[in-house]
């Protein structure tokens, strides 16, 4: 595998880029692995890639039903950021985004994350009193870039935002994290699946698990397309379809429902925004950038039903366009390029589950709601710790199923116990 | 767009009903056990196929309905009025 530098780019310039081999190898499963990790988006494929590189495990295998990249990892807004407050989720999302910022060199692969800025704007004193309070708190804990502005400051910074003392919502200011940014989600898929197959992880591909089989109070193989596949440690990274995987199982129930989310993205365009706005208030929730390509993408809330289907709804894309034109009415003449969606696992306190399980040696990875895409490198990083170990580290020790028999909710949005509404 | 045939006002729109959630929970009895609480507040089948669920038609005659739906398929397999559920705690508080 030739490993990325100027000079190996330089060189391949000169010689009709005919240097480069494949990526990552197609290898056949074996029977037995030391570790499987059923899903092979990016928390999968980074928590390989941690297993093998933090704990020295060998024999490991990532099973993807499709192509890697292709579920969550491919169907987000790519927003990077940790403006959380509450204990549990802050140190976890800074702890991500301290990795997001060293992770193109980490992989020897540009992910091309860019620090732009993420401003989530504020409509209302109280909307002011609240971003403050939960910033202060970002500051005192350890995430230093956390700023309010006021209107001034934030004109001059996008000016053209829709800023009409009319508006249904004007502006009265923003709440910032500068840190925060996007990053090609791609371009991590594939950077976290090079490096875990150069430290010999297999990653399976068109190997969907079709079936669980338990011996007591083991989980001892698993029936897949390709075979089957038995493991010393199992671990499930499978979000939005988690339910099916603990149901074979015959785990029964989880804190999770089911839930679509669509995102979208314009024609190409002139660079026009160069930062990540968020636009959330009374019915409306919006978010949106532009792409290294010119394209606008962004997102609104989920589809409101529960659902398996990777496709979106209608009402959802007017919603969408109508928060848009409220908040960048510039956009109002850009056509639409496509929409797409996914299902993610959302959870009841809109906090994930990384934690043990009743079987002894499956591990969950569960429950990312709208945030999975920028927790991605912790994500891997402690479920490697988790499934290393067999113990929880201390930052995700509230990050069980059991949290909510103890009276834990990680509820940053403090909506209660109602998947939808954990936007 | 999902069109529900509402057995009071006919087949409207689905964005004119507001989704409630599962339909098939049992809520215990108020002085039940923390467990059975537990499990009716925070834990789900979260059905990949027909599911029973609550609508509102928020936006027509404002009644809860249940409603089978696949999951998967959006196909509505049936429409009836009223929770269940919900109905059956009120009866047993009388």
């Amino acid at each position: 595998m030739t490993r990325f530098s100027a000079w190996s780019v330089f060189w391949n310039g000169l010689t009709a880029q005919r240097g480069w081999g494949r990526q990552w190898r197609d290898p056949e499963p074996k029977a037995h692995y030391d570790v499987v990790i059923v899903g092979g988006g990016i928390h999968g494929l980074a928590t390989a890639y941690y297993l093998a590189k933090n704990h020295g495990v060998q024999n490991i295998a990532v099973l993807e039903k499709g192509w890697i990249g292709g579920g969550n990892a491919g169907r987000n807004t790519t927003i990077v950021r940790s403006n959380y407050a509450r204990p549990g989720n802050r140190e976890f999302y800074e702890h991500s985004l301290r990795m997001w910022e060293n992770l193109s060199h980490e992989l020897n692969y540009n992910v091309m994350f860019s620090q732009r800025s993420h401003i989530a704007l504020l409509h209302s004193p109280a909307a002011m009193d609240r971003a403050a309070r939960n910033y202060n708190t970002m500051r005192l804990t350890g995430t230093p870039d956390a700023e309010i502005w006021g209107l001034e400051q934030l004109r001059k910074t996008v000016p053209h935002l829709n800023y009409d003392t009319h508006a249904r919502f004007p502006i009265l200011g923003a709440a910032v994290q500068k840190r925060a940014g996007t990053a090609r989600h791609d371009a991590v898929a594939w950077g976290y699946a090079r490096a875990a197959d150069q430290l010999g992880v297999d990653i399976l591909q068109q190997c969907e698990v079709t079936g669980v089989v338990r011996k007591g109070a083991k989980l001892a193989s698993l029936q897949t397309s390709r075979g089957e596949i038995s493991a010393n440690k199992v671990g499930f990274a499978v979000a939005g379809n988690s339910t099916r995987l603990w149901q074979m199982a015959e785990l029964g129930k989880l804190p999770i429902e089911t839930h679509k989310l669509q995102a979208f993205v314009s024609e190409p365009l002139k660079p026009l925004l160069d930062q990540v706005v968020v636009f959330g208030i009374g019915g409306a929730h919006f978010y949106i950038s532009q792409s290294d390509k010119g394209g606008m993408v962004f997102g609104g809330d989920l589809d409101w039903y529960k659902s398996y289907a990777q496709r979106g709804n209608l009402p959802i894309v007017q919603d969408t366009a109508e928060a848009a034109m409220s908040i960048l009415p510039c956009l109002g003449r850009v056509k639409l390029l496509r929409h797409w969606s996914g299902v993610m696992d959302m959870s009841m306190d809109g906090a994930p589950f990384i934690c043990k399980t009743p079987l002894d040696n499956l591990y969950l990875n569960a429950g990312w709601n709208y945030g999975g895409f920028k927790a991605s490198p912790a994500s891997g990083w402690y479920f490697a710790d988790l499934i290393a170990h067999d113990r929880p580290a201390k930052v995700i020790e509230n990050h069980d199923l059991k949290r909510f028999e103890r009276g834990v909710n990680l509820d940053e949005r403090g909506a209660g116990p109602d998947p939808k509404l954990h936007g | 767009m999902i069109r529900i045939d509402c057995p009071f006002c006919g087949v409207r729109d689905h964005s004119e009903f507001s989704y409630g959630g599962d339909g098939s929970i049992e809520y215990p009895a108020l002085d039940g056990s923390m467990q059975d609480w537990h499990d009716a507040v925070f834990m789900r089948e979260n059905i990949c196929g027909v599911q029973t669920e609550t609508w509102q038609h928020s936006s027509g005659c404002r009644m809860w309905l249940l409603i089978e739906r696949d999951t998967m398929t959006h196909e509505i397999h049936s429409v009836k009025p009223a929770h269940a559920g919900i109905a059956k705690v009120l009866e047993a508080e009388k």
